[in-house]
């Protein structure tokens, strides 16, 4: 028989045929030739005879490789050699590929874990670093971004400080650094269009500015410089969003007119989508128009304008500073009473003032995100090394075949690759749908989320991560499978322990990384859990539950001054009492913790204000109610009452930390102070009583100096302020939600046109006010716990495979009479020798890292002991329980057993 | 009416008839190579057999062409033989072929038999 087949394969041998095919037909034929040979010698043939026939009947000239060759193919080149030392790199590759995806296939538990594994850690990794690349990384989307500038003014206080009209007109025409500058204003607007009157944040803006930004409107036009001119300025241009949202993306809308507080605007542009104002609530704009503005000549006016700027294309931000400065100085000179204070002109980088809170907290992100990819590739490599124990012996044999080790790495590392990139693509899939969700529980004061999305720096950022990890749990598990001992290989049939100490250690080495790795996140997280904690225990100075709070704004045109605000409350405010469950009701011109600044410029009666010194508190404008609605508490003297009316003694509040400033030994109450709260000049006011601080701008600022007026004797000036911004409190005994409709309809009796823009209850102005912080603290946590189990599993594995492979060992020490708290204690000994060791290194590193983010932290040290050990401490057990299954499992051997099996 | 090419010569009538006859012998059942060889021969009684260096390569042509399908198939305590099976492409050929035969055949019988010596 055997001869049979060597005397057909030389007959086939000029055919080259696949190999595969070629060993076919030999079985074939050869078999029909055995049977053949049978039958001969059945009827009577000798062997000799026999064999004789048949050799006749298959040589029969060369007629079967000719007949064969006319049906059959040949192979065009060489058939593959497992490591054939000359290798062909484009067909050794597809082969490896053809290799890895069986490979893959026959471990399909392994490959779905995997992947799985991959896909979160690359999708997490490519969601955050989208955040990064959209926020952080692109450009903002203008002209030269470079070149802008953020443009405030300094004073001795620290603070960018706003401009009043007349500085601003001064520093544009008088500077000579800049390419141009332009003013923007805060502009609550009223649109009554078709529908409801609706509530709207726009700005007044100076018409140069989108040429300046370099903005062209999606459609119509953006806003030209000639329509700053007076006569010109009734145009608009509304957001992308605007146009969507409110008018269909009705293309038609440009040319339309709009009824914005009254007044007709023309509008004549939308704005793309990505474009944002610098105040990014803002969804329509209007010119600035200055030469139109009353405030345009008077010096001491209020500041209320930001400023942009494009500096010269030769200017450095130093040089254009220096300029302003001397600008602001011949000013000074000239205005010493008006501009005394105004010392100098600060210009940042806009993309820094843009992004400039966010960006630690997105590194921060996006590193704790790849650690967890990290720790997840090596869990894969333990995995992948627990696998290739048990392919040592598939790699011996193809060392024996002439494989070299370079030829099984790079087959073994086109697996790893190939498993990668599926996980990357499904990564990619995960990102896709994770940056939506992401941006949709990011907090509102994210910028730039229009501008995150997959783009190819995103794509390249996905593949690369994918090829990385690909590397990292390919490699090392490649090192060691093709580290073969070919004589003990062979030898042993399947026993798979060899090289077991040496891998034991590779494995022992990548647990102490994982863990010390997931420590270090951990600490991150907790040390962003305590500054929450310690946040939230922060007390704002007003009690926020059960209070609802609604913004309202009055046609300016039918409330032109305070007489007509004050009826108007006078009839809400009885109408709002009598609501059943409301315990209290007050009005304040801004709330705490919603983001509005507002303050004003003092003095003190009686004393003499050093020349540079500023004293600036917070102001508001509130009713008695207020102080009740809120419970804020009254510290001394008394509360507003209905003394306080239009012809008495202009009275004021302060609160508790302004009367410590200030009357560090004695009281305020009875004394005056001069508040800068119109343009005809500081005006006296007398101070009646002290209320407690109230945090204003945020839990984790100190509280600001407050002033408070009451509402009735606001001056003229202001009401304009109080027209647009009523906040009305309302403390209930009930849950305050359910009231929204009936104070809707009590506010639409009194005047149908009034606009509610906002129903919201305190809690959620202060949930708002800590979102940013909840964001990167639950996005922390959550990596963190990946990284803790994840460290958790490594460890588990490695040590169950550890028993696995010392069945035979334990069952030896436990015939010798090694009892079951011995073989426990050995086990759990050897992981928490790891588990330390990851330890200590992880705390070496989070000392050396946490520092980094020290400013997302609050009232907590970088390296607070406590988080620090109670962190580890954590770790230990968690690896204690992963260490003890295992364990537990070793004592369970059966040395009859154990020994008989090995 | 069948067209006679002057230039078809012995062996192509030959390989016609050669496939005709494995074509046949597979149309009820699977069938191996030795076993197809043994059935011409024993049908023909010992008129005509394949030679191995023939029969084989006729198999895989066949094949080929889609109208037989040879499966390795095991069965207990026996090497494993490829059994051939007639195809559907390979049932229509065997059809056609078959009604050819029949014509040539009859044709030649009417004229040999026409006219008797």
């Amino acid at each position: 028989m055997p001869e049979w087949k060597d005397e057909i394969r030389r007959r086939l041998a000029s055919l080259k045929l696949a190999p595969a095919r070629e060993s076919e037909i030999v079985e074939e034929i050869s078999q029909h030739l055995e049977d053949r040979r049978a039958e001969l010698r059945a009827g009577g043939a000798t062997e000799a005879e026999a064999h004789h026939a048949l050799l006749a009947e298959l040589s029969d000239g060369d007629l079967l490789a000719a007949e064969l060759r006319r049906v059959e193919t040949r192979v065009r080149c060489e058939p593959v050699v497992l490591g054939a030392t000359k290798g062909h790199l484009a067909r050794d590759l597809w082969h490896d590929l053809r290799y890895g995806i069986r490979a893959l296939y026959k471990q399909r538990g392994f490959t779905a874990v995997a992947v799985l594994a991959l896909a979160l850690g690359i999708g997490g990794s490519t969601a955050i670093f989208s955040l990064v690349n959209g926020i952080l990384l692109r450009q903002l989307p203008f002209r030269q971004p470079d070149q802008l500038m953020w443009v405030s003014l300094r004073r001795s206080d620290p603070g960018k400080r706003p401009f009043n009209l007349p500085d601003f007109l001064d520093f544009r025409d008088q500077n000579r650094s800049l390419d141009g500058i332009a003013a923007f204003a805060n502009w609550n607007v009223t649109l009554t269009d078709r529908g409801d009157p609706e509530r709207l944040q726009g700005l007044r803006i100076s018409a140069n500015a989108f040429q300046m930004l370099g903005v062209e409107a999606a459609v119509g036009r953006a806003l030209v410089p000639a329509e700053d001119t007076p006569g010109r300025q009734h145009v608009v241009v509304v957001s992308h969003g605007l146009w969507q949202r409110r008018f269909g993306a009705d293309p038609r809308l440009v040319g339309r007119t709009l009824t914005l507080n009254g007044a007709s605007y023309t509008v004549v542009g939308v704005l793309p989508p990505q474009f944002f104002f610098p105040i990014r609530e803002a969804e329509l704009a209007v010119p600035l128009a200055p030469d139109a503005d009353p405030w345009r000549g008077v010096r001491t006016s209020v500041n209320f304008l930001r400023a942009l700027a494009r500096l010269k294309p030769d200017v450095t931000r130093e040089q254009a500073e220096a300029d302003l400065t001397a600008v602001a100085g011949r000013l000074r000179r000239e205005y010493p009473v008006a501009n005394g204070q105004k010392l100098g002109v600060t210009l940042s980088p806009l993309h820094e003032e843009v992004v400039g809170n966010v960006r630690l907290a997105l590194w921060v992100l996006l590193g704790a995100v790849g650690t967890v990819l990290l720790i997840t590739c090596v869990n894969l490599a333990n995995l992948a090394l627990v696998r290739a124990s048990a392919r040592h012996r598939e790699m011996a044999i193809r060392t024996a075949l002439g494989a070299t080790r370079r030829r099984l790495i790079r087959q073994l590392a086109t697996e790893s690759l190939l498993l990668a990139a599926i996980g990357g693509a499904a990564g990619l899939l995960v990102a896709a749908h994770g940056i939506p969700l992401l941006i949709a529980l990011g907090p509102a004061s994210l910028p730039r989320t229009a501008e995150v999305g997959v783009d190819f720096r995103v794509l390249g950022f996905t593949l690369g991560l994918s090829l990385i990890a690909g590397l990292i749990f390919g490699l090392a598990p490649a090192w060691q499978a093709t580290r073969v001992n070919l004589n003990e290989e062979l030898k042993e049939s399947g026993r798979g322990s060899s090289g077991g100490a040496r891998q034991g250690r590779t494995r022992g080495l990548l647990v102490i990384s994982e863990i010390a790795l997931s420590l270090v996140l951990l600490v991150g997280a907790g040390l962003l859990v305590k500054s929450f904690l310690r946040l939230q225990a922060v007390r704002p100075g007003f009690d926020a539950q059960n209070v609802l709070a609604v913004r309202l704004s009055l046609p300016k045109a039918r409330y032109p001054d305070r007489a007509a605000v004050t009826a108007f409350h006078d009839t809400l405010r009885p109408r709002l009492e009598r609501l059943p469950g409301v315990e209290a009701v007050g009005l304040v011109s801004a709330l705490p913790l919603s983001g509005t600044l507002a303050s004003i410029p003092f003095t003190i009666e009686g004393r003499a204000a050093a020349p540079d010194e500023a004293l600036v508190a917070d102001y508001r404008m509130a009713s008695s109610g207020y102080f009740r609605a809120m419970k804020i508490p009254l510290i001394a003297g008394r509360g507003f009452d209905g003394r306080d009316t239009e012809q008495a003694v202009p009275v004021a509040l302060v609160s508790r930390s302004l009367a410590r400033r200030y009357w560090p030994d004695g009281t305020p109450l009875g004394a005056h102070l001069r508040i800068d709260d119109n343009d005809r000049g500081p005006r006296p006011v007398e101070i009646v009583g002290v209320v407690g601080d109230v945090t204003h701008l945020s839990l984790d600022g100190e509280p600001s100096p407050c002033i408070y007026l009451p509402v009735r004797q606001a001056h003229e000036d202001a009401v304009v302020w109080l027209i647009g911004n009523q906040h009305w409190l309302l403390r209930t005994a009930v849950d305050p939600l359910t009231l929204q409709a009936a104070v809707r309809r009590e506010i639409q009796a009194v005047d149908r046109e009034a606009p509610t823009s906002d129903i919201r209850t305190m809690d959620q102005y202060l949930a708002a006010s800590v979102a940013p912080r909840r964001f990167n603290l639950w996005l922390l946590t959550v990596f963190a716990g990946a990284a803790m189990l994840l460290a958790a599993t490594g460890l588990y594995g490695v040590m169950s495979h550890g028993v696995a492979q010392r069945r035979r060992e334990i069952g030896i020490r436990m015939a010798l009479g090694a009892r079951r708290i011995d073989v426990l204690r050995l086990v759990i000994g050897q992981g928490m020798v790891l588990a330390l060791a990851g330890v200590a290194l992880g705390l070496l590193g989070a000392c050396a890292l946490t520092r980094w983010m020290e400013s997302l932290l609050f009232r907590v040290g970088a390296t607070d002991p406590a988080i620090f050990v109670s962190i580890a401490a954590l770790l230990v057990l968690v690896a204690l329980l992963a260490c003890y299954v295992p364990a537990r499992r070793a004592t369970k051997v059966d040395p009859m057993v154990a020994l008989r099996y090995e | 009416m069948l067209h006679i090419n002057t230039r078809i010569h012995d062996r192509e009538l030959k390989k016609g008839s050669a496939e005709l006859l494995i074509l046949s012998l597979i149309e009820k059942r699977d069938r191996h190579g030795y076993e197809i060889n043994k059935l011409i021969e024993s049908r023909s009684g010992g008129a005509l057999r394949f030679n191995v260096a023939s029969l084989y390569p006729l198999l895989y042509r066949l094949e080929k062409r889609g109208w037989i399908d040879g499966r390795w198939v095991e069965k207990a305590g026996q090497r494993r033989r490829r059994y051939y099976q007639l195809t559907p492409d390979g049932r229509k050929v065997l059809a056609t072929q078959r009604t050819r035969w029949r014509v040539f055949v009859e044709a030649i019988n009417r004229i040999t038999g026409a006219e008797p010596a």
